[in-house]
């Protein structure tokens, strides 16, 4: 099963290192991973797709929280949860695809953000299932390069993890 | 110095970094110099509070400090330079970090604006020891020296314990740079904070089952003796007449003279450990792991029980075996809390289902009952391992390398009491029981220290001996010389239809003269009936080294031994029996 967890952790060099270290030490997934600043500087939030039975991630969360620099974490699809990823993508375009692109684009609610006289750059926001559904959509099309930038989440409604 | 007025002292980096040191009550350093660390030993060098054990290498400074953790309770210390000073250290560090030891490790690292530019003696110390550290952390500022020691000693000691790596860059120590000292009194992390207690509805779950119990059995590991339960944990397992085994690491948290022991548990353990393990029906696992030595098959673990567990690291709780009634928190404070309630518990024990258990449970323990054939022309390592425990009245401390030695040592020697029994459970460590030996002798100096080892690893860290010369440390080795890498032998005997791969060491040093040139005494035995007097003898040099090379039979496997792939109770008995 696909879990999205939500990490707060310490914003000191090396609590990254040693998240991503403890997947790989201990062999499991990392399907996508982001990590910023939050409003307070001196933490860091990680969002971390992964994948596993329920004993894994019941491991993982473990361990995770085994860290020193973890100060507190969720797993978000327990619950109601808003999940979005940024996408771009640059393609070539001839002259009779232009509209067609663009018409896809709108669809996918996407905008373009750059465009020279071959090709489009296009940003889709949504969830993942969606950036995939936008790159087959664009079949047809030569996509030039995808930049992605990994899921991000957060729980519905009152519920928060923060400090 | 200090005086009236309330001006903190100053301090270079160096300085502060020894002084924090004293301030947590460090005795002794084991280290070894080098460039990236000589401000430090300079500021050791002018102060008497904390003292400095040159050792030969490295990893024996690692060891010696894991030693003394593991005989005290209290984390040990080490100090190495930068780069291969480091890296020699690494073996220690995951030795330690394996079998939970508190332990600081402070390394040298080149100066700030070198590092990642691949300096000379330059590693990145953090990066390597990651995966086998508790925690570590680099100094960037010289004035957070004396929080980030404190930081280091409260995450090594408090919790599960474990190696905490402590990276200084060199020109954080510059003694003409000088800085306020002042050593925090506590420190509070926001992400960590170790819970300590237990749910109280949880034990009394536990409480309840054991009551209720018909074939219980407690399952004690080493996390009973890092916590300082042995006496609590004997309190409850006489008061609910539980059979109590111990694991590799658990033994002497519950006496092994006492008649409700049944041995050590898992690939040697005895053969009625193993057997009542795989037919309880509630194990109570305290402080124990799971771990694949004990388990063995994992798919046909003990099929019928009801598991309790208790451990600090929620992590450890359902890992490998699924715990129905799992209790996080520090052994001592839950099993308090036990007693507690038991105290006001109505329930009462089933006599007659323990009566016929306990009829079981002898029955299996004149199966096997740690038998071995004495008869033998050849002197029997089993046979040595039993009179050393006579030789020491059974309360010497004892150090062990890993083999076949580390298996007799922790059949026959009965540990009565906790944190005697000092060997490299998780890791495994080849290497580790001389400085190990050395670590605990320094600390008790009236206490008799035995290493149990072989002539395989005793090699991995002989130069120790010069170690031991300078300090006047008056370990006992023994060592069990078969010519062989035992217990890869006696794998190969018993899969590999006996071809010895690499398993025989031919030119084997004189080890009587290799201790003699280092200035120790050293005494061969090569026949069975030489072995008391030698023994006598070895006890009687009371402050001297003395090196027993004991010949043994090179034909010896040690028993019972699990059957790979079974579950717990499929053991070869001999080698000629097996269930």
């Amino acid at each position: 099963m696909r879990h999205i967890l939500s990490v707060l952790l310490e914003n000191e060099s090396g609590a990254l290192a040693r998240v991503v270290g403890l997947f790989a030490q201990r062999g499991y997934n990392i399907d996508s991973l982001t990590v910023a600043a939050t409003e307070d500087p001196t933490i860091s939030r990680l969002t971390l797709v992964t994948r596993g039975d329920d004993q894994v991630i019941e491991q993982i969360t473990k361990q995770l929280h085994k860290l020193i620099e973890v100060v507190k974490l969720a797993d978000l699809s327990e619950s109601a949860h808003i999940e979005r990823e940024l996408m771009m993508v640059k393609v070539k375009t001839t002259a009779e695809q232009r509209e067609e692109v663009k018409r896809c684009a709108d669809i996918f609610r996407g905008q373009i953000i750059d465009i020279t006289a071959s090709t489009y750059t296009i940003q889709v926001v949504g969830t993942s299932d969606k950036l995939e559904a936008f790159i087959q959509a664009l079949n047809g099309t030569q996509i030039l390069e995808t930049v992605r930038s990994g899921v991000s989440g957060i729980s519905r409604g009152e519920r928060t993890l923060s400090l | 110095m200090t005086s009236q007025n309330t001006q903190p002292e100053l301090l270079s980096g160096g300085a502060m970094l020894i002084r924090a040191l004293a301030d947590e009550g460090v005795e002794y350093v084991y280290g070894y110099p080098g460039g990236a660390v000589l401000h430090i030993y300079d500021a050791m060098f002018q102060q008497h509070q904390v003292k400095h054990v040159l050792v030969r290498h490295e990893q024996a400074a690692t060891h010696m400090a894991d030693a003394y953790a593991r005989a005290s309770g209290k984390a040990g210390v080490v100090l190495v330079t930068s780069g291969p000073g480091a890296t020699n250290a690494v073996t220690g560090i995951a030795t330690a970090y394996m079998d939970s030891i508190p332990m600081v490790v402070i390394c040298g690292q080149v100066m700030s604006h070198l590092i990642g530019d691949d300096a000379f003696q330059e590693t990145d110390m953090l990066g390597i020891s990651r995966p086998i550290v508790k925690h570590n952390m680099s100094v960037r500022r010289p004035e957070d020296i004396p929080y980030l020691v404190k930081k280091a000693f409260y995450i090594a000691q408090s919790g599960r314990p474990g190696p905490v790596v402590l990276d200084i860059p060199k020109d954080m120590t510059i003694p003409s740079q000088k800085f306020p000292y002042e050593y925090p009194k506590d420190i509070k992390l926001r992400s960590y904070n170790p819970n300590a207690k237990g749910h109280p509805g949880q034990i009394k779950k536990a409480l309840t089952t054991l009551l209720a119990a018909k074939k219980p059995v407690l399952y004690a590991g080493g996390g009973v003796i890092l916590g300082r339960a042995s006496d609590e944990l004997t309190v409850l397992a006489r008061k609910l007449n539980l059979p109590v085994t111990n694991t590799l690491m658990g033994l002497g948290a519950y006496p092994a003279s006492d008649p409700q022991f049944i041995g050590m548990l898992g690939m040697h353990g005895s053969y009625e450990a193993n057997q009542v393990m795989h037919n309880a029906d509630v194990i109570f696992a305290v402080g124990a792991r799971f771990d694949d030595r004990v388990t063995n098959a994992t798919k046909k673990f003990c099929p019928n029980a009801t598991i309790i567990h208790i451990d600090i690291d929620p992590a450890s709780i359902s890992k490998t075996i699924n715990a129905h009634i799992p209790i996080v928190g520090l052994v001592k404070p839950v099993l308090q809390e036990m007693l507690h309630q038991l105290e006001k518990n109505k329930g009462e024990l089933d006599q007659d289902a323990l009566g016929q258990w306990w009829h079981q449970i002898q029955q299996w323990r004149e199966v096997h009952g740690g038998r071995y054939d004495s008869s033998a022309s050849h002197l029997k390592p089993q046979a040595v391992i039993e009179a050393v425990h006579r030789h020491t009245k059974g309360d010497a401390y004892v150090t062990s390398d890993v083999g076949q030695h580390q298996m007799f040592a922790a059949q026959y020697y009965k540990f009565d009491k906790p944190n005697r029994w000092i060997n490299s459970g998780g890791l495994g460590t080849m290497g580790f029981g001389l400085p190990a030996a050395m670590g605990v002798k320094l600390h008790y100096p009236d206490a008799e220290v035995v290493c149990v080892t072989g002539e395989g690893s005793i090699q991995m860290n002989i130069q120790e001996l010069s170690t031991c010369k300078q300090y006047g440390l008056g370990v006992k080795i023994i060592n069990l010389n078969n010519g062989y890498l035992g217990m890869v032998k006696q794998w190969q005997d018993m899969n590999y239809d006996s071809r010895y791969s690499s398993s025989y060491m031919d030119s084997l040093p004189d080890f009587v003269k290799l201790a003699e040139a280092y200035g120790h005494v050293g005494i061969r035995v090569t026949k069975a009936e030489e072995l008391e007097a030698a023994l006598e003898r070895a006890f009687a040099l009371k402050d001297k080294l003395v090196f027993l090379d004991i010949h043994v039979d090179p034909t010896e496997h040690v028993y019972p031994m699990q059957i790979p792939g079974g579950a717990m109770n499929e053991m070869f008995l001999s080698k000629t029996e097996r269930t």
